[in-house]
């Protein structure tokens, strides 16, 4: 299905190829390079581009585009998940997925490579597995390897692959017994001109990070179930407990893993937590535009709105501005024509606002289109659908667990049009 | 080793941006930074006493490797260490493998051993390979079976001879009861037979229950598999609507029997049709069981599902998988693109299922541009009379965007809604006659196109608009919004009598300046109004007339000819000017707006093809609803025949996994008793079974486990000479006495290395065997070599040349000719060099980096670029050694000045329209004997030319396209055959010369 994987850096260099069957020339990438110079965008390559032997699937992340060559036909969206999880897999092992980290870790890259992949068809991509296979580089490894030239490869049979429960490691101790789970939700609007909604959305997941030992049997029940309109599961929660109880049951993997995802349906009214109001303007003949900006919490049931970030691209025609915020710093990048604000906290009794003006270039006509506005937001504490955890039970072991659960709210795609 | 100062070469080209950063890369060494010349190091390193210090040149070596430096020189070194004698560093033979994957006690060796043994692509170890492959099929581990269903794609590409023998592996593995298998070997099923459905049949009804436990990706490849099975196997469930939506066919049917026409085979038809549809309960079974996968995790999954119920599903259960699609788009932008696509066309056949979640689709201002045309193109298709006001209210947003391609996108969908809902029409005009007076150009060109359109529906209301555009002319370049705007006036020039006729005079003026599309419309309206108003107009149509009698372009020539013939009466005029009225005014019908996604749906959704609308390598077609259903019971499975592994395995999981994911029920007790006679079965069957799964944890079991092996392999192994046997056993002593390790853990330590091993010594190979990617694909053919300088002339150095068809990195206009040095000579030639280049003008030619030394003996192979114009005139030049010139030339084949564009059939078609007469050549031939088979004359056509294939439907033609390499002129040639060896060859190229040339050289090519 697969057949090599390239890896390009922002600059259009090649700096790491795969191959799974035979060896294909990295000249196939000049038909990716080709597209990517029509593009505008970084973020507009077509995913996936036609060649005359081939075909390329590509996915950017963290500024590298990962380029698979596939020779035959084969569902895009299989490749393109599956590049994802790789890109995920780096992650999990280096910390960070950038080009300087695959570089030191190349040994170990192409180690993840090998297992992930078997003559391209993903064979063990499940990050328990893998990390019973290759061990996570660490600084104290490296040393060691260094010196007695021993390698990051497991030491201990993988059995976790023959297990039915394949995502959990088996022997797994720990002293404390814990586990958390992260509810975060994250709103989705689009607000108009006049601060109506026009679309709101809330998708939340339960990412849950569990140091337990042995095999524990969780269950974790909500208080208000039905809110939930559409779910999709980490593999290893129970479809049958949750269509017929809607409880979540699972075995959980262990360490971190997002345990659900799910939309809240759209028919409830969604709370809107903060409002802005705006005024910018552009007056036809003058090189002067007005601007002003202020921004307020409503519906968040007391808890404060912090880590506020306002960005917005501003026409082209504009040079620059001149704004004075009541708190926080704001930027203006003249070439990009990006103006981001960085509030902080919103104090309700004196609300933060940003108000100035900008200097257009002379003799240019008044732009036509006005600037959209993106917010960025949490609210600790809380989760605007009203979601509640009712009770986290567990089986299957003998000791009592530390559990904790914890309650936040983002702002997903949040704009404002003005 | 032929490529490899080529590579060389491609690194000096590299070395300057990447070099620098891998200074602090530690796994390529601080100190040894990767320039060629330190592969000297890595050899000492290899070649040391210290395994330390090999392991260290390993990494290295793959190091390199990953970043595509050629480390082909260092294979012979790595090769020396074959016969190392620490385990760790040296891979064994094949049947070595072979020995383990069958004996091991431990399951994860036994499959680790096959996943080596297979990943080792040589042909002449097919036959152990095969022989591995049947004995791990029947090995008691699901997860050995599940390794040797990964492996049968393997031998498949390897030897495709193997078919029959590999079907009946897949046969057996098929029937296997375990989820860790189902996946993998449905992906061989799909590798090596997609064709034979026949085999499913039994093991359906298993598949459909196992499918919730099997992994994400096993998943994906049953569901689609699962798809095109249904659609062979079961009845429409839709059949009766579509009956309902073609009432008149009903009708037709119905009266037929009312009057008792006695045609039989057509009553029996219409029985079946008319029997009330009951839907098979096996094909209930595949969409209650594939309904919980939408709430997966894994998109390519959830993707795969929605595909099935949109194919398989009747309409009113459809509905469920809107959802779930929706919430893929909060994915990745990548996962965004395809489902939208996917999503484009489920919208035209199913509006309803997404009606509700019209405003999932509003787009954002920070949504890629791509993404935001496939977010219009879903609200198009869900735009109807209730939700046109809300959609046209977020359109009027959009159309203030930065973004200008996504604007005109925006007016286009404009036009398109304006198009299928009468009722708004006029409000679309409105707003679209308020564009026109925007700012930028793009945005005005593109409103008029679409007005154009939406004018030609119900021109008589709207002369004012008419005249609002003409005024335009003044101002908007944009050659199709011109060419739009005149063509408009011309059409109804009626309606704007004072105005056309002032139009024509001011375009009469610019005539000369205009662009060729604006130029026929300028001749279309002159035309038109001297049929209309001749009295005004009679002079300035002559003008423009004998304007165009002298332009450059031979079409608008041709058009003014015509034009003049038809229109202007003389006394020869024929019979046809008596109809140039009805022949320039006759009524046009309006273009009817469609989305591009309509009939998208024939390719089954989610896959490649779909996505790229053009039919992919591999793609197998999905087929067409069965009349009627094929006997059901084929899928009956008698007895329940439990292997006795699977029923092993089943014990196992009782007793390991108490909460059981997948709820199959029903195999509980009997199962159980009837595993213990299995069981000593097994016992009789292998000595090694008998050890208890997790045996191995001691030490003292560990020596006798390797004597025991060590012996068994001296006794099976009798072909194998002694030294070998001695040196085996040399190698298990190594283990258990050096290391302090578990014994199998170490095993399969070693073997894994000895797999990654394996699998880069195979890269390394790779790299230095095949040259050209291309080549290894089954289109292409070997590259032919010429002759630049022979032995003789050369006085020991022997050049040759041969057009590697790749792109020349350099620049794109140049033809990449690789060329390979040979010193025959006893002394090194040194500075090897092109001097002073003779060439036609225009040409240009890139040198090859000079080679500063070749050795006596040696081959060295260089790519230089040349740009040879389009045409097969020779470029001269001479190569310098540093004692001699010699004057060489290099003459390319026509077929050398293209390059491979991809196309789709309709693009093809497209495309060939608009280059037909002179620009078409035409040849019949008789195709030589040896050219037999489409096969054989594509393989032919693409090593005379660089071209690559159109896909296309039909058996009896076969396309190609590219372009040139300079210029970048359309080459598209068509082979059609036809009874009895006969065929004709079209080139349609606008380059008329390498035309006639392209066809002489294919119709030598074939008629061989």
């Amino acid at each position: 299905m697969i057949h090599s994987l390239f890896l390009v850096n922002s600059s259009g260099d090649i700096f790491l190829e795969k191959h799974w069957k035979s060896v294909v020339s990295r000249s196939v990438c000049d038909y990716f390079f080709e597209a990517q110079e029509r593009a505008s965008e970084p973020e507009n390559v077509p995913p996936v581009i036609p060649t005359p032997h081939h075909y390329l699937i590509s996915v950017l992340r963290h500024r590298i585009y990962f380029v698979a060559v596939i020779q035959s036909e084969v569902p895009p969206l299989f490749v393109i998940e599956f590049l994802h999880r790789v890109v995920d897999t780096f992650q999990d092992y280096f910390g960070v997925c950038t080009e300087a980290a695959i570089k030191d870790n190349v040994v170990v890259v192409y180690e993840l490579l090998e297992e992930m992949l078997d003559n391209g068809f993903p064979l063990a991509t499940e990050s328990n597995i893998l990390k019973e296979l290759i061990k996570p580089p660490t600084i104290l490894r490296t040393v060691v390897n260094t010196i007695t030239g021993s390698t990051n490869v497991g030491e201990q049979l993988p059995t976790g692959q023959l297990s039915v429960v394949p995502w959990r490691r088996t022997g797994v101790k720990y002293t404390n017994n814990e586990a958390y789970f992260d509810v975060v939700e994250e709103i989705d609007a689009i607000i108009d001109k006049s601060g109506s909604t026009i679309t709101a959305e809330i998708q939340g997941v339960i990412d849950a990070c569990v140091k337990l030992s042995g095999m524990p049997d969780l269950t974790l029940s909500f208080m208000n179930p039905r809110l939930l309109d559409d779910v999709s599961f980490h593999p290893c929660v129970r479809f049958k407990r949750w269509e017929a109880e809607r409880i979540l049951s699972f075995i959980p993997p262990d360490g971190n893993f997002r345990l659900l995802s799910y939309h809240v349906s759209s028919q409830n009214l969604v709370a809107i937590p903060v409002y802005v109001k705006h005024n910018i303007t552009f007056r036809e003949g003058s090189s002067q535009g007005r601007f002003e900006l202020t921004l307020g919490p409503k519906q968040t049931m007391g808890k404060a709105v912090e880590s506020v970030l306002v960005s917005s691209q501003l026409p082209r025609g504009v040079l620059n501005v001149n704004l004075n915020p009541s708190q926080g710093t704001y930027t203006f990048d003249p070439v990009t024509k990006l103006l981001s604000w960085d509030v902080g906290k919103i104090n309700p009794q004196k609300l933060p606002s940003l108000k100035g003006s900008m200097s257009l270039q002379a003799g240019a006509s008044k732009p036509d289109e006005n600037p959209t506005i993106n917010i960025q937001f949490k609210i600790q504490q809380m989760a605007i659908s009203g979601l509640k955890v009712n009770r986290l039970d567990m089986y299957g072991e003998k000791y009592k667990p530390f559990k904790g659960i914890k309650y936040m709210t983002k702002a997903g795609k949040f704009q404002v049009r003005t | 080793m032929s490529s490899s100062s080529a590579f060389n070469d491609e690194k000096g080209g590299s070395s300057s941006v990447g070099e620098p950063e891998y200074g602090h890369d530690p796994a390529s060494g601080g100190i040894f930074s990767s320039d060629y010349k330190r592969h000297d190091d890595l050899k000492e390193m290899l070649d040391s006493n210290k395994d330390s210090l090999k392991l260290e040149a390993m990494k290295r070596i793959v190091a390199m490797i990953a970043r595509g430096k050629n480390a082909s020189d260092l294979f012979p070194a790595v090769v020396k260490n074959v016969a190392c004698k620490n385990i760790e560093v040296s891979p064994p033979r094949p049947s070595r493998y072979r020995d383990i994957s069958q004996t091991d006690p431990n399951q994860l060796i036994r499959a680790s051993a096959l996943r080596v043994l297979s990943s080792i692509r040589v042909t002449i170890i097919v036959p152990i390979m095969m022989l591995a492959i049947k004995e791990a099929a029947s090995d008691m581990s699901p997860y050995v079976r599940k390794t040797a269903a990964h492996a049968i794609p393997k031998l498949y590409s390897l030897d495709p001879d193997q078919k029959d023998q590999l079907i009946e592996v897949i046969e057996k593995l098929l029937a296997d009861k375990t989820t860790l298998v189902a996946g993998s070997v449905v992906m061989a099923f799909e590798e090596v037979c997609p064709e034979r459905i026949d085999l499913i049949h039994k093991n359906y009804r298993k598949l459909c229950n196992l499918l919730i436990d099997v992994e994400e990706w096993g998943q994906v490849v049953i569901i689609n598999m699962l798809t095109r099975y249904a659609r062979t196997q079961f009845l429409n469930p839709n059949a009766n609507e579509s009956l309902l939506e073609e009432g008149g066919e009903k009708t037709f049917y119905g009266s037929d029997e009312e009057e008792g026409k006695e045609d039989k085979v057509e009553a029996a038809a219409l029985v079946v049709k008319r029997k009330p549809y009951v839907m098979d309960p096996d094909h209930r079974l595949l969409l209650r069981n594939t309904k919980p996968l939408l709430q997966s995790r894994n998109a390519a999954v959830v993707m795969a599902v929605a595909q099935l119920y949109f194919h398989l599903a009747p309409k009113a259960e459809v509905g469920v998988i809107a959802k779930a699609l929706v919430r893929l788009m909060r994915s990745h932008s990548e996962v965004q693109y395809v489902v939208l696509q996917n999503v484009a066309t489920m919208t035209i056949k199913r509006r309803g299922m997404f009606e509700p979640y019209l405003k999932s689709f509003y787009i954002r201002s920070t949504d890629p541009t791509q993404i935001k045309v496939l977010k219009l193109e879903v609200l198009t298709n869900l735009a109807n009379e209730t939700n046109i006001s809300t959609i046209l209210r977020e359109f009027q947003t959009y159309i203030k965007s930065m973004d200008k391609d996504f604007v005109a996108a925006t007016i286009q969908a404009i036009g398109r809604c304006a198009t299928n809902i009468g009722e708004v029409r006029d409000t679309c005009l409105n707003g679209l006659v308020q564009l026109l007076s925007n700012r930028d150009e793009l945005v005005v060109a593109e409103s008029v196109v679409v007005i154009k359109k939406l004018l030609q529906m119900q021109p008589e209301k709207h002369s004012d608009i008419i005249k609002h555009m003409a005024k335009l002319t003044d101002n908007i370049q944009v050659p199709m919004a011109r060419a739009s705007i005149l063509w408009l006036i011309g059409e109804y020039c009626e309606h704007v009598p004072k105005i056309a006729p002032d139009v024509l005079r001011k375009m009469a003026k610019s005539f000369t300046n205009e662009e060729d599309i604006v130029k026929l419309q300028i001749l279309n309206l002159a035309a038109k109004l001297y049929l209309t108003n001749s009295k005004q107009t009679k002079l300035l149509t002559q003008y423009v007339l004998n304007l165009a009698k002298y332009d450059q372009n031979y079409d608008i020539r041709d058009r003014a000819r015509f034009i003049r013939q038809l229109i202007v009466p003389t006394d020869k005029s024929g019979a046809l000017s008596k109809y140039a009225k009805k022949l320039f005014l006759a009524l046009k019908p309006a273009p009817v707006l469609e989305s591009p996604f309509k009939d998208r749906d024939h390719f089954q959704l989610g896959s490649l093809s779909h996505l790229l609308n053009a039919k992919a390598g591999g793609y197998q077609e999905l087929p067409d609803w069965p009349e009627s259903a094929p006997d059901p019971s084929v899928r009956n499975v008698e007895v329940p025949e439990w292997t006795k592994c699977s029923s092993r395995e089943k014990r196992k999981e009782k007793k390991v996994e108490k909460p059981f994911y997948s709820d199959s029920e029903g195999e509980s007790g009997p199962t159980e008793s009837a595993d213990s006679g299995n069981h000593t079965e097994e016992q009789k069957k292998s000595t090694k079974s008998k050890e208890p799964k997790d045996r191995s944890d001691s030490e003292s079991e560990d020596e006798e486990e390797s004597s025991t092996e060590s012996s068994e392999s001296e006794s099976e192994e009798e072909s194998e000479s002694d030294t070998d046997a001695k040196k085996k056993k040399k190698v298990l002593l190594s283990i258990s006495i050096n290391h302090t390790l578990q014994g199998t853990s170490l095993r399969y330590y070693i073997l894994k290395k000895w797999r990654i091993y394996v699998s880069f010594c195979v890269a390394l190979l790779l790299k230095c065997s095949f040259p050209s990617p291309q080549a290894a694909s089954p289109t292409c053919g070997p590259l032919k070599t010429y002759e630049l300088l022979h032995r003789i002339t050369g006085e020991g150095l022997a050049v040759t040349y041969c057009f590697s068809r790749r792109p020349f990195t350099g620049d794109p206009h140049m033809v990449s000719v690789q060329i390979q040095f040979t010193n025959n000579t006893e002394v090194e030639a040194r500075s090897l060099r092109v001097l002073e280049p003779k060439l036609q003008s225009g040409m240009r030619i890139a040198e090859f980096p000079e080679i500063d030394v070749l050795p006596p003996g040696e081959i060295s192979t260089v790519v230089m670029g040349i740009d040879f114009c389009d045409s097969t005139q020779a470029a001269n030049f001479q190569l310098c050694t540093h004692t001699k010139k010699f004057f060489v030339t290099i003459q390319p084949p026509v077929g050398e000045l293209m390059m491979p564009i991809f196309m789709t059939e309709n693009e093809f078609k497209k495309e060939q329209g608009q280059l037909m007469g002179m620009n078409e050549i035409t040849e019949k031939l008789t195709l030589g004997e040896g050219c037999r088979g489409d096969h054989v004359i594509i393989q032919r056509v693409i090593s005379t030319a660089n071209l690559s294939r159109v896909p296309c439907g039909s058996a009896m033609e076969c396309r190609f396209a590219g372009k040139t390499v300079t210029s970048g002129s359309l080459v598209l040639v068509t082979v059609v055959t036809k009874e009895e060896r006969a065929a004709q060859v079209t080139v349609n190229c606008e380059k008329m010369l390498i035309g006639t040339m392209l066809v002489k050289d294919i119709l030598q090519a074939l008629s061989q």
